[in-house]
């Protein structure tokens, strides 16, 4: 076994400052298999990657492909050994055609000819041979995320990779589409392909990979073949023992406390606006919205937001209509909002804890009187978040910065929370974060909505949709789905939505 | 003379190309910056310092075209230190841009003062001389304005042809726009983002300062303060209003130098008479900021423009 | 190599790194005065002594300093809101249009009641000067820097066709020059007989107020948010637009104030070269001050000192006073990379 190794990563270790990302990592892997990496946020995944692919040099510990060790810290020594990566987030250039994205860097960049006649003929003829159809004309920016992860694999492809990395690879996909992936990576091993796929979904793992290694805290506590383990002995040793997910009790729906009447909204550059869509948010409940991402979720977060008024159509809060739809709107009229993106929408990553905690309510007479801020009881409010949400930091006078994901978050969910909201929009509320910080989201999440709080959930993982949501719908290019209620649909029967199929036969039927 | 009379002189489109060929070199210049994701404010003093070294190089005896590349060569050296700062060490662009400007217009000076100390007005250069293209000179109206210039103006068109193939037809100039749109793409193939945006400053900035260049040792044969006046200013306009593409960006500068030395033909008909001169000598300015209105609505800006790229962040 | 954030800075860290700015500063000045033939310690020491040397020489850089102090302010506010306003000498000069348009005798009032119309209205001039940038900024997406940068070279041809026109001094024996103010539109002297107006009074007071209005206020909160984070701002409900707009007010009102100080306190009259560049120097000003208004005041008389300082140096040591401006442009490039380097790291990675 040992001697067909085409990937070997001896001894990784690797430190940032006192935090050890990587502890002693050592991986094999042989070929013609798909070896899972698998993983909770922050258990050094992703490092131990950077390592392999030289963004980062490892403290100790070595890089062997097929043999040959690689120099540290070369970005093109593993491409040019023949790894390749499809990342999380794609690394591709929107306003190029998929060709251009493809054959970036491929070629001597001082050559005089771009070859693109017999680039083109590659790539058509490696889209029929894996079954990734792409137009490589077609600028990335107007394609879907499914075929934009297509166009990733087809540059790692190109380049005539013999082993390829999928970091998080079905996180944006529905269903049927990890399905398509799984029959593109099956016929890259029949072409002799090796495979690490890297993951936190277990139905996934078990069935696409040969082997499974595990990394917790940076150390390597597990390797098992596939067909010796089950998804819970997997479980256990991904996250130890200690966190349990929180219980849910059935929901007590009560009033509805946010209307959307056949609301539309303007389509923003290739992210789609809605299509007259129709929605009930109930007090008591957690309402939640499943869909591949760039579908008209972050329309729909817009609008209940207050980032966007409707285009047509009526928006009811409470009751009322309101006449001008504003985020300070929004806020005064008792919606609590968590945004999608912690750093870029969330917080002001130069302001401290205290000026973070009052954004959306500076100008409220709590914190100032005409137009002068009253800094102590910010500063008191601020502490009194810190406290109760378990924020860790040294002091409200702590640039947001500094603080971790987890924490930042929490201070957001003090920020919205502490008013006693109505209504929450909770937009990916757990994204990034490790599996305490999730936890402890969610079961926030369910007090409010034990509390009478009417929830919206906004998520691109399905697991999470139908574990909270009391009620699940689905958004598909703007469009939603009527609700289904918990346990009334099976995932597959959710990725049929996902993919797009219904939505005509519902909006006839109503 | 009616103003109908002055569009159809031949005279008239031979000075403007010739108001357009050192727009044309730095605006190609500041385009390439741009297309790699950054904004050189430091195109004004580059442009400067272009203008004095390359007439300091002649004067002192070197050929002409030896002076091109001299100020070629000091352009490239400011470039490194913009580039310097602003992508390994991601420094605002605005602030570095405007610094380099300061620094390269301030140290132009000093030069002059320590290299001319006594003198009163600055002595001359044989400045190139206009080279009529055979045959083609001898087309009406286009012949005498387009093929009756100066070598230098030729080679600014020349290298509208050649930034252009490059950014679209080669490899180098696809990974330069990549770098312009999305860095992580590029990082992600193996190729230093790093590298190709300091690449693309240093070349571009050596462009600019052609440009400067092209006004002490074509357009007259000498040098002044305040010579460059805000020409590099109206290059970065002229690059929004070229939509960041080289032929687009070409058209800007010949109809811009078209206005400008209309305006100066004005000014000397009775109706210039009557209006101060001052107007006159306002329009370029205020052309721009018109132009930038104008397409300001649908710019297709390179997307990491002014984004800088720290390999740590994701 | 890639740069890793600092939770901490060190104190070292943070002084250690500005002071080697400003001592490589040194460094090269020392080298150019070398070219030119001149001793550095000399040139060095002659700067400092026409600076700071004698009563004269500090009255003239606390005078020098006074418009930095305006314009470095009008660049700070704006820039803590990244609102680019690279335009301060055009507003400058509108402020001493204004000054000067009012001040001749159109009203003539007694000085306590014309003084603060006079800086009102030059404030109001500067403020309705930066609005168009602000607008097309906000309203159609145009850059400000290009805007504002080429509104200076419009501005500054408009002072000078009315300086040849409408506004031209009968008296001024031909030259591009305005009538001087009324004596009541005059700034009188802090202390009787000392060259240092009051207009460096107002410069400290605007300081220490545009700092209130920075920490205290609900506006300063709103600028520094929309600065930091335009899309979080935005999201948490904070009006950008309109913020950046009343920025650009405050911001171009500072500079206007700049030149009603220059005019009414100094000059007493209008003429083209009014300001060597005050208002482009106000962004080095901003910047050496890290963008702090009370910073600002210190940073204004360090520049003024050089300048100052380099004047009196150039006629004895026969150095280029273009050598000042080299050294400002050196001090800001290094000290923007001395500022990063305090909060980030250089790490090979």
């Amino acid at each position: 076994m040992a001697r067909d190794g085409v990937l070997r990563l001896n001894d990784i270790t690797k430190r940032f400052g006192k935090l050890i990302a990587n502890d002693a990592v050592s991986l094999t892997l042989h070929r013609g298999e798909v070896v899972a990496l698998l993983g909770e946020n922050g258990a050094g995944k992703t490092t131990l990657m950077n390592i392999l692919f030289g963004q980062y040099t490892a403290d100790q510990g070595a890089v062997e492909v097929f043999g040959q060790t690689l120099p540290p810290g070369n970005p093109r020594a593993a491409l040019d050994a023949g790894v390749g990566m499809v990342h999380q987030h794609f690394t591709l250039a929107g306003n190029m055609t998929v060709q251009e994205n493809i054959t970036l860097g491929v070629q001597p960049l001082f050559s005089l000819r771009s070859g693109t006649q017999t680039a083109r003929k590659r790539i058509v003829e490696l889209s029929e041979r894996f079954q990734l159809k792409v137009n490589p004309d077609a600028r990335v920016g107007s394609l879907t995320v499914g075929e934009r992860q297509r166009v990733e694999i087809l540059k790692a492809l190109y380049r005539d990779v013999k082993i390829l990395i999928l970091d998080e690879p079905t996180a944006v996909l529905t269903p049927q589409e990890t399905e398509d992936l799984f029959a593109t990576l099956r016929q890259a091993i029949a072409n002799g392909l090796s495979i690490i796929f890297i993951s936190h979904k277990l139905h996934e793992v078990m069935a696409i990979s040969d082997r499974v290694v595990v990394l917790r805290h940076g150390k390597l506590v597990g390797e098992v073949n596939t067909k010796d383990t089950d998804p819970k002995a997997m479980s256990a040793m991904m996250m130890g023992t200690s966190a349990t997910p929180p219980d849910i009790v059935p929901a007590q729906p009560g009033g509805v406390l946010l209307q959307l009447d056949r609301v539309s909204t303007a389509d923003i550059g290739n992210a789609p606006g809605l299509k007259s869509i129709s929605l009930a948010l109930k007090a008591g409940q957690i309402t939640g919205l499943a869909g591949v991402s760039g579908n008209g979720q972050a329309a729909l977060a817009d609008l209940v937001g207050g980032m966007q008024a409707p285009d047509a159509g009526t928006l009811t809060v409470n009751g009322d209509t309101p006449t001008s739809w504003t985020p300070r709107e929004a806020v005064a009229k008792g919606i609590a909002r968590i945004p999608e993106d912690r750093h870029k929408t969330g917080t002001i990553a130069d302001f401290d804890l205290t000026e973070n905690a009052i954004l959306e309510r500076y100008n409220s007479s709590d914190f100032s009187a005409s137009g002068w801020l009253n800094w102590r009881s910010a500063r008191d409010y601020a502490n009194g978040i810190i406290e109760k949400y378990d924020v860790r930091c040294p002091g409200a006078d702590t640039r947001i910065r500094l603080l971790s994901g987890g924490n930042m978050q929490k201070l957001i969910l003090g920020r919205v929370l502490e008013a006693g909201p109505q209504i929450i929009l909770a937009n990916q509320p757990v994204r990034g974060l490790d599996i305490g910080a999730v936890n402890y989201v969610h079961s926030q999440l369910l007090a409010a909505r034990d509390a009478g709080a009417a929830v919206l959930l906004i998520s691109e993982d399905l697991d999470e949709i139908i574990t909270l949501s009391d009620v699940i719908h689905v958004i598909s290019e703007g469009r939603l789905s009527p609700g289904f209620t918990r346990g009334e649909m099976t995932p597959p029967e959710l990725g049929i939505w996902m993919a797009g199929h219904g939505f005509e036969e519902a909006a006839v039927a109503s | 003379m009616d103003i109908i009379d002055i569009l159809l002189s031949a005279s008239f489109w031979a000075a403007a190309i010739r108001i357009a060929s050192p727009l044309i070199f730095a605006t190609l210049g500041e385009l390439i910056c741009e297309r790699a994701g950054v904004l050189n404010l430091g195109i004004e003093g580059i442009m400067v310092a272009g203008a004095f070294a390359g007439w300091m190089a002649v004067y002192s005896g070197t050929g002409l075209w030896t002076g091109v590349a001299v100020a070629m060569a000091v352009g490239m050296l400011f470039g490194l230190l913009h580039s310097t700062l602003t992508v390994p060490f991601g420094l605002s662009q605005h602030v570095v841009g405007l610094g380099v400007t300061l620094l390269a217009t301030s140290a132009t000076y000093y030069a002059y003062r320590l290299a001319l100390p006594e003198v009163t007005s600055p002595p001359k250069i044989e400045a190139f001389q206009p080279y009529r293209i055979p045959g083609l000179a001898d087309i009406p109206l286009i012949g005498p304005a387009l093929f009756n210039q100066t070598p230098l103006t030729y080679a600014a068109f020349a290298l509208v042809l050649i930034v252009s193939f490059t950014l679209y037809r080669t490899p180098l100039g696809l990974a330069v726009r990549a770098a312009g749109e999305n860095p992580s793409a590029v990082a992600a193939q193996g190729l230093s983002v790093t590298g190709i945006r300091m690449g693309a400053v240093i070349i571009g900035s050596g462009f600019m300062a052609v440009g400067g260049a092209f006004l002490t040792m074509s357009a007259f044969d000498s040098f002044f303060f305040e010579m460059v006046n805000g020409r590099g200013w109206i290059c970065i306009a002229l690059v929004v209003f070229g939509a960041w593409r080289p032929g687009k960006a070409l058209l800007g500068a010949i109809l811009f130098a078209a206005f400008d030395a209309l305006q100066i033909r004005v000014q000397q008909t009775s109706l210039g008479a009557a209006v101060p001169y001052q107007i006159f000598l306002m329009m370029p300015y205020v052309l721009s900021i018109v132009a930038l209105v104008l397409v300001s609505r649908r710019a297709e800006v390179p997307a990491a423009l002014m984004v800088p790229f720290n390999k740590g962040e994701r | 190599m890639r740069l890793e954030p600092i939770a901490n800075p060190t104190l070292p860290r943070r002084l250690g790194l500005p002071a080697l700015a400003i001592g490589s500063t040194v460094v090269i000045a020392s080298l150019l005065a070398m070219m030119a033939g001149a001793n550095p310690f000399s040139v060095l020491g002659l700067i400092l002594q026409g600076a700071f040397g004698s009563k004269f020489a500090i009255l003239e850089t606390l005078n020098r300093a006074t418009p930095l102090i305006f314009t470095g302010l009008a660049a700070a506010v704006a820039f803590r809101a990244k609102f680019w306003n690279i335009g301060a000498e055009a507003q400058l000069y509108s402020g001493a249009l204004i000054t000067v348009v009012l001040g001749t005798g159109l009203l003539a009032w007694p000085s306590p009641l014309l003084l603060p119309v006079l800086a009102l209205a030059a404030v109001l001039a500067g403020a309705v000067l930066l609005l168009i940038p602000a607008l097309l900024k906000t309203r159609f997406g145009v850059d400000e820097v290009v805007t504002t940068l080429l509104f200076n070279f419009i501005f500054l041809l408009f002072i000078s066709m009315l300086l040849e026109g409408p506004l031209k001094d009968p008296m001024g024996m031909g030259w591009p020059k305005s009538a001087r103010v009324l004596p009541e539109a005059r700034l009188p002297r802090i202390v009787e007989g000392l060259r240092l107006h009051w207009g460096f009074g107002l410069a400290i007071l605007s300081a220490i107020a545009v700092w209130v209005l920075q920490t205290r206020s609900t506006l300063g909160y709103e600028m520094r948010a929309v600065g930091n984070n335009a899309e979080a701002a935005r999201f948490a409900g904070i009006p950008v637009n309109t913020v950046l707009v009343k920025t650009a007010l405050l911001s171009g009102g500072l500079a206007a104030l700049a030149g009603f100080s220059e005019v009414a306190g100094l000059k007493g009259s209008l003429t083209l070269d009014l300001s060597p560049g005050f208002g482009y120097t106000g962004i080095i000003v901003a910047m050496l001050a890290l963008l702090n208004p009370i910073g600002v005041i210190f940073a204004a008389l360090f520049v003024a000192g050089i300048f100052v300082g380099a004047d009196s140096m150039s006629r004895a040591a026969n150095v280029p006073t273009y050598l000042a401006d080299i050294m400002l442009a050196t001090a800001l490039l290094f000290m923007v990379l001395a500022i990063m380097l305090t909060r980030f790291r250089v790490v090979r990675d």
